[in-house]
């Protein structure tokens, strides 16, 4: 590991092969994220660590760390555009997160106060998105999916089950699963699922078991998900390869 | 069925007042009053003029969820929405009896709100009239001139409730929409650091809600004419009430009595609350009109909260709690009182009872146990009562085989009391306001009469209401470079 690039002009090592989000972490620097996880491969769509590489706005999930590159990342600019991001994610869905399970250990909602969104700023869509309750175990909340594809990537790469999958383009993409009704029911998703436990936000939930871990106890009242993200890096396994 | 001063003969030819919003009241309401050219009223209402519509969409969504999605109804006692709802769904999870840790978290909880809640209401929104008149100054009747005139009294206000409030937040987790309560137990008990951080100061709120019991007694003894009969309405009583038939605010059957004391109905269980009681809806109120079916809507109102839990039980079960209740029942004179403002009294004695539970289950060891949850059978059907500081809580549900909620029906403590609000006001108005000219400090009297129910309007938190408010700007030399007021 010889070779560097500066990212907000502290000195990065890298191997080879690594993106830019990879050896930022690595080397102890969160860049904000929602659809990267370090043992899948990245997807690119959130579009949240988006950083300057030499002035040009690249995604750091997907850009391959160089030598000499000039990352900048923890700027006003671009801070206050990925505040826009999740703005947009917010208002997309239905994020209710006063009475959501998943508060408080919510990836959008922690990364929201870590980066200082106040409010959603732009009008609500307020979807009308059905919960499919239909699995004994399993609820299935469409409300909160923001589509950043890590249940479909883990469903068909660990579990090899390809249960989820994203549908439909632009603002009408979905979430579906893999069954004609189209209910989770008579799909072969099961509690052991690696996609079980890797949805950011309260899509993918365990039923009965909301609000369990009492108020100071969850994940993100400990420690900011700067600090979080960067110990599940540290403990991720190796990156899977996409399955055809 | 048209009550007197409901509705007006000919509205059209009368001059309205209104008094919108009601101030120092949870909530928004507003009262009109129509009247002639001679200011005789001719017709009076308390309306609520919000819609929250929580029983719709709540329909769809996970039982788990309910409890802590419902509390938010109310800024001012979530606790009661958060356990009501949570006792609806631990009878839909199987469970009937929760473990002794789990009972007295959720007990401790309650009791941290109900000492909380009377206190915010005594202190904050009700002494500036009763200590003040009701037709003082209106630039000093508020909290803030409470704290000037008797700062003691207005600390010790803020200190009580600030002890409630911790309370809740070492059980639910905040001080306010916490998520302590879940279907079928708790998820925290309290660690001995919590414990005997609340047990350094219990005593002394003990004491100070006694002195209050004292203070609202001596109001009712130094103008008894006014204090007996002020916003009067005979009516039934209705609240929870204990195994031994004592006060109990977390769990019960139903007790009602009827005006002049009498056991009306007794010992019915939660479950069966709809055969006895139904709701009206009326044209110009979001708020239903509850009565009991046997007497119909023309007689079947009753009253709930404090004047009424306080008549209806046979004991206090907490030693001063108890004396100053036989006080007041010797007070009213071996009859059951129905004066609105006998409402303080009885809230007070309820403020210390809450202080003395507390004292006691800080003092048992099971706050400090691990088994918080049980779990069993699924049922499809839950309901849910409690005794909220304001009166009677009931939260029911229906909850499908894939765990969502299909039915919600909610009667929240102030609903039972629609119709003895506006009786007291058109009491008030009868008395007070009939072919005098209308000022503030008479239309005051109306909302004196309302805010002694305590009344939740809207399930929301304005706990200053309308004040007067003057800012100042001032530069760095005091000189004044802008100046923003807003009267009352």
């Amino acid at each position: 590991m010889s070779e560097s690039f500066t990212l907000d002009g502290k000195t990065i090592p890298f191997a080879a092969g690594q993106t830019i989000i990879q050896a930022a972490a690595d080397a102890g620097a969160w860049i904000p994220h929602l659809c990267y996880h370090p043992e899948f491969k990245p997807h690119g769509s959130c579009k949240l660590c988006t950083v300057k590489v030499n002035g040009r706005h690249m995604a750091s999930c997907t850009t391959q760390a160089q030598a000499g590159q000039e990352v900048e990342s923890n700027t006003d600019e671009l801070n206050e555009e990925r505040r826009t991001l999740l703005q947009m994610l917010f208002v997309e869905g239905n994020h209710f997160c006063p009475s959501c399970e998943k508060s408080g250990d919510c990836k959008l909602q922690a990364t929201a106060y870590e980066l200082g969104m106040m409010t959603p700023h732009f009008d609500h869509f307020y979807p009308n998105r059905p919960v499919d309750a239909s699995h004994p175990d399993i609820l299935l909340d469409f409300n909160r999916c923001i589509l950043c594809s890590l249940c479909v990537r883990a469903s068909r790469d660990v579990d090899e089950k390809c249960v989820f999958a994203l549908s439909g383009r632009g603002i009408d993409t979905r979430l579906i699963v893999n069954a004609a009704s189209g209910r989770l029911e008579d799909t072969d998703v099961a509690l052991t699922d690696k996609a079980m436990q890797v949805c950011p936000v309260g899509a993918i939930l365990r039923k009965g078991k909301g609000f369990a871990v009492p108020i100071r106890q969850r994940t993100y009242d400990r420690s900011p998900i700067s600090d979080i993200a960067l110990k599940e890096t540290s403990l991720a396994l190796p990156a899977v390869e996409n399955k055809p | 069925m048209s009550y007197h001063l409901e509705t007006a003969d000919k509205p059209e030819q009368l001059r309205r007042v209104a008094i919108d919003p009601v101030s120092r009241v949870e909530g928004h309401g507003k009262v009109t009053l129509l009247m002639d050219e001679a200011n005789k009223v001719q017709q009076v209402r308390l309306h609520i003029v919000e819609f929250r519509g929580f029983e719709k969409f709540i329909q769809g969504r996970p039982y788990w969820e309910v409890p802590v999605m419902v509390q938010r109804l109310c800024g001012i006692c979530p606790v009661s929405h958060h356990l009501a709802a949570s006792k609806a769904m631990d009878v839909i999870v199987g469970v009937n009896c929760l473990t002794p840790t789990a009972e007295k978290i959720r007990r401790l909880m309650h009791y941290g709100q109900m000492l909380q809640s009377h206190a915010l209401h005594f202190f904050h929104l009700c002494s500036p009239d009763l200590l003040f008149g009701f037709d003082s100054d209106v630039g000093k009747r508020n909290i803030v001139g409470v704290a000037e005139k008797y700062p003691e009294t207005a600390r010790r206000g803020v200190l009580i409730r600030k002890f409630g409030q911790e309370v809740i937040r070492m059980t639910a987790g905040k001080r306010i929409h916490g998520t302590g309560s879940i279907p079928g137990g708790v998820n925290k008990s309290l660690s001995i650091e919590e414990r005997d951080q609340l047990l350094k100061d219990v005593y002394q709120i003990v004491g100070w809600s006694r002195d209050a019991v004292h203070m609202a007694r001596e109001l009712h003894e130094t103008d008894p004419s006014t204090y007996n009969s002020f916003g009067i309405f005979s009516s039934h009583f209705m609240s929870l009430i204990g195994k031994s038939g004592e006060m109990d605010f977390y769990d019960g059957k139903l007790r009602a009595r009827d005006e002049q004391g009498n056991i009306f109905f007794d010992a019915v269980p939660p479950a069966d609350y709809e055969k006895y009681i139904q709701e009206e809806v009326k044209a110009w109120s979001y708020m239903k009109f509850p009565f009991f079916k046997s007497l119909g809507k023309e007689h079947g109102w009753y009253k709930v909260g404090p004047l009424a839990r306080v008549q209806n039980c046979n004991s206090i079960p907490s030693p001063l709690a108890d004396a100053e209740r036989r006080e007041f029942i010797d007070y009213a004179g071996g009859l059951p009182m129905h004066a609105a403002l006998a409402y303080h009294w009885t809230r007070m004695i309820e403020m210390l009872h809450a202080a003395e539970t507390i004292k006691d289950l800080l003092h048992d060891p099971d706050i400090l146990g691990h088994d918080l949850l049980l779990s069993g059978e699924r049922k499809a059907e839950g309901v849910g009562m409690i005794e909220a500081p304001r009166g009677t809580l009931i939260h029911h549900y229906g909850v499908d085989e894939n765990d969502l909620v299909t039915m919600c029906n909610l009667i929240v403590s102030t609903t039972h009391n629609n119709q003895a609000m506006n009786e007291a006001i058109r009491h008030v108005a009868r008395r007070y306001l009939y072919g005098r000219e209308v000022t503030e400090g008479l239309l005051n009297h109306i909302e004196v009469a309302i805010r002694a129910y305590d009344p939740c309007l809207s399930c929301a938190t304005h706990a200053l209401g309308k004040m007067p408010l003057t800012v100042e700007l001032r530069d760095c030399e005091g000189r004044l470079l802008h100046a923003l007021s807003r009267d009352a």
